[in-house]
């Protein structure tokens, strides 16, 4: 293996940077579509140089873009100027950034808001973007208000899965402080019909019908600030991860709560054990060791930054339960950056390297599966995620 | 040609310099020119005005000859300076955010 490629989104752009294995020198390129916010890029398992990347603004809207050659160049998937916008029979072709809810069967037309009233669905952004482990011309996206979508044709249109959303429990769906986001797709590498995602907060919820049929997947998990804690839905899930190699355990850092289940989620258990704080965003699992986990604790809900100022990754090497500090290298005074639930990622090099960006536009990256870390850059703007291709 | 004045994000994303020009035919109105301009930059499509409803998204505004056109009624009529192209219909971002 020759190297790995870091991609990062920040809210002032996206950042690739490229390393050899030894992962101490880096290429930075970018920014990429600077000034707009990049909530998420991610290339294809496929095909390592097609990436994916929403591109998104709070003046402009949605925009989708592809690259073909590993970041190098961008397009936008869609009508090239100066040819016609519209098909043969008139109607104007949809275009990349188009994300319109499905109306055609058993429409769901609101969610619970804020205050406990209903609230009508409204597309707002891009937060994720899966390429498929087959084609690379397959992606699935997704949204706030909370919705899947899925493109065929490489990003040039995308359609609403929306079998999830005519689960009917929408209207117990609400939006945590970041929006009603479907945050986390997972595909499951055994099953091709298999399909996790995780909304906040509404859960997590799996389908093994290739998306055309959802279930809540929430037994086991409790939220006291529902009025019902147990409910099917309702759960504010952070992140969710998985193992390749075992599909059907699953890793969740919730609101609060670390979990672990072994069963694709039919139930879950508490695997918080030790942390100093339950409380975090991202949870990944180390590339070669399914019972190695990491997580980012911090502080509380209304205080997202590390406890004590000291920033450092826990891992489990027992699936849970038991936690070590990891801190060789991270800052360990006055520390009070925050670390995004997409803004932890893993590559598969023999030793596997660890990467994490915080709100204070910091990439670190531990070649060594988390004993020691450095900084690859210090000043991007906050990062909103970081995704790791391994390079053959 | 009707001269069309983009915010910044939007020239970069059409690749397109401080202006663009468009031939829209008669009558010439906010939607009319829209229409012309996505025609001419799909990417545009979605960036100014909803895909579906055609709502002006709310952080944009519509100006020409010193005036507000961004609550008229899309089909009315532009001033005569903007039909000739002696004045340019201007798409402005509000300037809000960090």
């Amino acid at each position: 293996m020759s190297g790995v490629r870091v991609l990062v989104g920040t809210k002032k752009g996206a950042f690739i940077l490229n390393s050899d294995a030894k992962r101490q020198r880096w290429d930075v390129s970018g920014p990429h579509f600077a000034g707009w916010e990049v909530y998420h890029l991610k290339g294809s398992p496929v095909d390592p140089n097609r990436l994916y990347c929403s591109q998104s603004s709070g003046w402009f809207g949605q925009i989708i873009q592809r690259s073909s050659d590993g970041g190098k160049t961008w397009e936008q998937p869609g009508t090239a100027p100066g040819e016609p916008t519209k098909a043969p029979d008139g109607m104007p072709k949809a275009e990349s950034n188009k994300f319109a809810y499905d109306t055609s069967a058993k429409p769901l037309t609101t969610h619970m808001w804020y205050d406990g009233t209903q609230h009508p669905w409204e597309f707002k952004r891009v937060w994720h973007i899966e390429p498929s482990l087959t084609d690379p011309n397959t992606a699935y996206a997704g949204v706030e208000d909370a919705a899947i979508f899925r493109t065929t044709d490489g990003a040039k249109t995308w359609h609403e899965l929306p079998g999830l959303r005519g689960h009917q429990s929408g209207p117990k769906w609400q939006p945590g402080a970041g929006g009603m986001c479907l945050h986390t797709i997972l595909l499951d590498p055994k099953d091709p019909g298999r399909i996790y995602i995780a909304i906040s907060a509404a859960g997590a919820f799996r389908s093994d019908d290739a998306g055309k049929t959802w279930r809540p997947i929430n037994r086991g998990l409790r939220s006291d600030f529902m009025p019902e804690p147990t409910a099917e839905v309702g759960h504010c899930v952070h992140r969710i991860a998985l193992h390749p190699s075992r599909p059907n355990t699953l890793f969740m850092q919730k609101h609060w709560d670390v979990m672990r289940s072994d069963d694709a989620g039919d139930t879950w258990r508490e695997v918080s054990g030790n942390l100093p704080t339950d409380f975090g965003f991202p949870i990944d699992v180390h590339a070669h060791e399914p019972e190695t986990v990491y997580v980012v604790p911090i502080k509380s809900d209304s205080e997202h930054y590390p406890p004590d100022g000291k920033l450092r990754v826990y891992r489990s090497r027992s699936g849970g339960g038991e936690w070590e500090p990891l801190t060789k290298g991270l800052p360990q005074s006055d520390c009070y950056v925050n670390v995004l639930r997409e803004a932890m990622a893993v590559d598969r090099l023999p030793s596997c390297g660890v990467y994490f960006g915080t709100t204070g536009g910091q990439i670190y990256c531990s070649p060594d599966g988390g004993d020691n870390w450095s900084p690859i850059v210090r000043d991007l703007p906050a990062v909103y995620s970081v995704e790791v291709q391994t390079l053959p | 040609m009707i001269r069309v004045e983009l915010p910044y994000h939007l020239r970069t994303l059409a690749r397109v310099g401080y202006d663009v020009q468009l031939q829209v035919p008669a009558p010439v109105t906010p939607r009319s020119i829209l229409d012309a301009l996505e025609a001419a930059y799909p990417m545009l499509r979605g960036t100014i005005r909803d895909h579906t409803t055609q709502i002006r998204r709310p952080f944009l505004r519509f100006f020409a000859c010193g005036q507000d056109f961004s609550h008229s009624p899309p089909d009315a009529p532009l001033p005569e300076p903007v039909t000739t192209g002696s004045e340019p219909f201007l798409i402005v971002g509000a300037i809000a955010g960090g």
